[in-house]
């Protein structure tokens, strides 16, 4: 990560507290903060913030390099739960102020918690312009499909039809998908996990962090008060075989209890087929992170929950989509030492002084 | 036939036309001369909001006026000596402003029955001919036409020959002026160096409208302004805007940090982005948000992060961003905030100055709130300020607001910059790495002026987490407490006012420490108020000026200052701001001269009001 060029006191200070080189021996306990956590018992924010902190031992970066930053609600408490350094901010405006602080501190790890209302209601602005600059950082997006801190209204990803409190003859309005929508600002990085699978949001939390640029990744989460049981085809255990597909990079979709089901494109039409007589793994879709059509296709796995012979589509966990393009952050501190080089050091003096003087005696 | 030269002490010149006719660029040349001739001078830009409203059209005039002098200038005049006027409909608008017996350059070509109509004069009006103008001294003069003849022999198409008309009217008032071409010619060379015909055609006009006034029979008279007796040294031509830029690139470069800017772009605080962005070398990050809101947020960020946070606005995206400066205020993290005001409320008249965000400024948040406020009082003070606004967010880790405006952004005087080793230090300092086995940090430690440490990321032993939920003393921890959040309003508000130990004390700027009346001012009144207790002062009223630069906290002597007078009394750009805090803060009776038309005092005006107040009226619109 490139600093400014341009000395400033802030580099001089932490060249001075050399923590870089140090050898670092972490364990999970290391990232939990004093704090009593203060989620209703059962939430599933319990289990992503102990998967994060399984995580955080592995990702090679020193704690005081960490940074999670909120916006507001049940998941935006998330940072007072870490053992580094984190920021409660304001609805909707976690991206934001993620930006500020990565453009000028290319050096930290910086985290973005966020929920369903918080990053595509009061913050969508945000977040689809975080997502188009791809700055550098990694965005989780607790969705549970309701408001839990302001206490059961529906979201803007609550299917329509919801009964809440907001509405009592059902929700009208029609759901943000939000892998939809990460694509189509050029998100470069989107992905989903669930919190009932906590070894593979392990491994989804790893790529978020490994990637260079906004990391984008969905994770399914139970609100167990106002809206329980919203995910619980995908994380029980009779259903997830045949209502999940796991995807991996060059292998085909295979899905089912026997694995016995498998996804095949005719065209950029998908269709779910019997393995078996008529149909072998040779003849699946095989995953492309890096295809971006096929990645809006998977994220439409979604509002077509049915396909035409009347199966339904299993929802997609995993990375949809992942391409390397420039971040915000690198081309910000690259123009800055572009000029650094190019006018020469700063002359406070010369500047003062402009173009065109006079002198009175 | 003999031209005579008349020796005189100032000067106003009101450059108008369509707002396609270069007036705002006229004017700025006129005065970038002037200057360079050392002349004391102040201007006031006034375009409408519409990049081209109607060609012709009354609401598209665009004006430019500049007061200069051998003596102390400090306001852009009440009325003008001299208004040109491009066409009819700047005519129309602007000659209010003429005084009686002022001279008027017209443009005739701009007066034909279409140009008439369009600025609704009648069928068989024209302003010109039938008499409106007596009293006047009129010069009607072909300028297209004369422009056009001038380069009859290059061949450039119409549109070209047509636009360097304004060209014509410098060079005439180059000539009348006694100014040198030589820094306009530079100019043109280099704004078209790729372009050298035009530049060519450009500075052919111009030499053919000097010319013009050394032939031409019609012009008897030039004038001569001697230079200004300003203070010794040297000086520069300077709007508010380009000084506040660069007052924060200063305060960054002597901090020692870099500086992040967050702004989205709104009238009149665009200037303020467009300038910083220039200056990368010097550290400076400009960042175009996506909204007011995403600007203060990614600047809090950055300021979280160890750097210098700024962002600017004017009034409505001010009010935006109010949610966002409450979380500075409780993150407790250095911020400065610019606020070029314009006339509102809501979107209000924008290219209109107005004084009317001070309670914005004081107040505008939810809870409570405090932030410092201050206020610069001419465009080259926005230096200062900007400076200033830098050392208080940093020293005392508190967003500061800067209150300038309209009239201070554009407007520009002469500068007598300092060195930057003039410039008071920042004093900036890190909490430093703490060993696994030191005590707990505590993010919300206090030193004796209330200021706590500044805690970056990157520091190994003091991880810690801050919010906008209410803060436990010393610990950070949120904490619904109702003993402690008492405890931390007041601590917010005394680390706010503890400010007033770490700037200057009040000074008089006129008048006697004792008499009838303090006339106490705020911001980009200064000169209008100056200029009018000046005068009253020679006429041996026994008034008094003191203008505030510093208003939140205000200063330590101010109350005692008050004291010393029968009256207090606050002119102001607004309904009445100032003066209410000021008789809410010092319980004193002070009384309010308010002007709400999007326009500065005229000196004439202020004069008047002051001594109705003196006469016993209670408040006094002017």
């Amino acid at each position: 990560m490139e600093a400014l060029k341009t000395p400033t006191k802030i580099n001089t200070f932490l060249s001075d507290t050399a923590t870089t080189d140090r050898e670092l021996d972490y364990s999970s306990k290391d990232f939990s903060s004093d704090q009593d956590v203060r989620w209703c018992p059962g939430c599933g924010d319990y289990t992503i913030l102990k998967q994060v902190q399984n995580v955080m031992p592995d990702i090679g970066v020193p704690r005081e390099n960490i940074v999670f930053i909120s916006g507001i609600g049940c998941a935006a408490r998330f940072p007072y739960y870490m053992e580094t350094f984190g920021v409660h901010s304001i609805h909707g405006r976690a991206p934001a102020m993620a930006t500020g602080l990565k453009v000028t501190r290319p050096d930290l790890s910086v985290w973005v918690i966020s929920g369903d209302g918080d990053s595509l209601s009061i913050g969508g602005n945000h977040f689809a312009h975080m997502l188009r600059r791809n700055v550098n950082l990694n965005f989780l997006l607790f969705n549970n499909q309701i408001y839990g801190l302001t206490k059961g209204q529906y979201s803007p990803t609550t299917p329509e039809g919801t009964t809440t409190k907001s509405s009592p003859f059902g929700s009208i309005d029609h759901p943000f998908n939000p892998l939809t929508f990460s694509l189509g600002a050029d998100g470069s990085f989107v992905a989903r996990a669930m919190d009932r699978d906590p070894k593979h949001l392990q491994q989804m939390l790893k790529r978020a962090h490994e990637h260079q640029g906004t990391s984008m990744l969905e994770i399914y989460q139970n609100c167990i008060v106002f809206n329980d049981g919203a995910f619980e085809l995908f994380t029980d255990k009779k259903s997830r075989p045949r209502e999940t597909i796991y995807l991996e990079q060059d292998k085909p979709m295979i899905f089912g209890k026997d694995n016995d089901k498998g996804i095949r494109l005719d065209g950029l039409k998908p269709e779910v087929v019997e393995l078996g007589d008529n149909w072998s793994e040779d003849d699946l879709w095989i995953h492309d992170e890096k295809d971006s059509t096929k990645a809006f296709l998977l994220s439409k796995f979604f509002e077509h929950a049915t396909g035409e012979n009347g199966i339904k589509f299993p929802r997609p966990f995993g990375v949809l989509y992942a391409v390397d393009r420039p971040r915000y952050d690198e081309e910000v501190i690259r123009q800055v030492n572009h000029a650094a080089m190019s006018n020469g050091s700063p002359d406070l003096d010369s500047l003062l002084r402009g173009k065109e003087t006079w002198t009175v005696e | 036939m003999k031209k005579q030269d008349i020796v005189r002490e100032e000067v106003t010149i009101r450059f108008a036309g369509d707002s396609g006719d270069g007036m705002q660029l006229t004017g700025s040349l006129f005065t970038n001369t002037t200057a360079l001739e050392g002349n004391d001078l102040r201007t006031l830009p006034e375009f409408p909001a519409e990049i081209r409203a109607p060609a012709g059209t009354v609401p598209g005039v665009s004006s430019f006026q500049l007061h200069f002098g051998s003596k102390e200038i400090l306001t852009p005049g009440d009325v003008c000596d001299v208004l040109v006027a491009m066409n009819s409909a700047a005519l129309k608008a602007n000659l209010a402003m003429l005084k009686s017996g002022g001279t008027i350059i017209a443009n005739t070509a701009g007066f034909d029955r279409k140009n008439l109509n369009l600025a609704k004069y009648g069928d068989d009006e024209n302003p010109l001919e039938d008499g409106t103008l007596d009293g006047y001294q009129v010069h009607k003069l072909d300028i297209t036409k004369l422009t056009k003849e001038s380069l009859s022999d290059m061949g450039l198409g119409y549109k070209e020959e047509e636009r360097s008309k304004n060209m014509f009217v410098l060079g005439l008032l180059y000539w009348m002026y006694n100014r040198p071409m030589d820094s306009t010619i530079s100019f043109l060379n280099s704004k078209f160096s790729k372009k050298p015909e035009i530049a060519e055609a450009n500075i052919k006009v111009l030499k053919a409208g000097y010319h013009f006034g050394e032939t031409a029979e019609i012009f008897t008279t030039r004038y001569t302004i001697k230079e200004a007796a300003l203070k010794p040294g040297e000086y520069r031509n300077i709007t508010g805007n380009d000084a506040t830029v660069l007052g924060l690139v200063a305060s960054a470069n002597k901090s020692q940090l870099p500086l992040f800017f967050g702004s989205y772009p709104i009238t009149p605080a665009s200037d303020v982005l467009h300038g910083l962005s220039k200056y990368k070398n010097f550290g400076i990050i400009t960042f175009q948000a996506e909204d007011e809101i995403a600007a203060v947020t990614s600047a809090i960020g950055a300021s979280f992060g160890g750097a210098l946070g700024v962002t600017s606005s004017s009034g409505p995206g001010i009010a935006l961003k109010g949610e966002a400066l409450g979380l500075a205020v409780m993150l407790e993290l250095p911020l400065v905030v610019l606020n070029v005001q314009r006339a509102g409320p809501s979107t209000g008249m924008p290219t209109k100055t107005e004084q009317a965000d001070l309670m914005q400024a004081v107040y505008g948040r939810n809870g409570e709130s405090p932030m410092a406020v201050l206020a610069p009082r001419s465009p080259a003070d926005c230096f200062n300020m900007a400076y200033e606004a830098s050392r208080i967010a940093l020293e005392h880790m508190i967003p500061v607001m800067i209150l300038s405006d309209g009239y201070l952004a554009n407007g520009s005087e002469p500068w007598n910059f300092p060195l930057s080793s003039d410039l008071a230090d920042i004093s900036v300092d890190f909490e430093k790495p703490r060993a696994d086995d030191a005590e707990a940090f505590m993010p919300y430690r206090r030193n004796e002026n209330l200021v706590r440490s500044w805690a970056i990321p990157g520091t190994k032993g003091i991880e810690h987490r801050v919010g906008g939920l209410e803060k436990e003393d010393l610990t950070g921890n949120v904490s619904y407490d109702p003993e402690n959040h008492q405890k931390m309003v007041l601590l917010r508000r005394q680390k706010r006012d503890n400010i007033a130990d770490f700037i200057p004390e009040q000074e008089l700027d006129q008048g006697n420490e004792k008499g009838k009346a303090l006339v106490l001012g705020w911001g980009s009144t200064y000169g209008s108020i100056r200029t009018a207790v000046g005068e009253m002062l020679k006429e041996g009223y026994e008034v008094a000026h003191a203008h505030l630069n510093y208003i939140q906290p205000f200063p330590k002597n101010l109350g005692a200052m008050m004291m010393n007078y029968d009256q207090v009394i606050v002119p102001e750009i607004n309904d009445g701001q100032l003066v209410r805090l000021i008789r809410s803060e010092f319980n004193i009776p002070a009384r309010g001269i308010h002007k709400i038309k999007g326009r500065p005092f005229g000196v004439n005006e202020l004069i008047e009001s002051i001594k109705e107040i003196m006469n016993g009226k209670e408040e006094v619109y002017a």
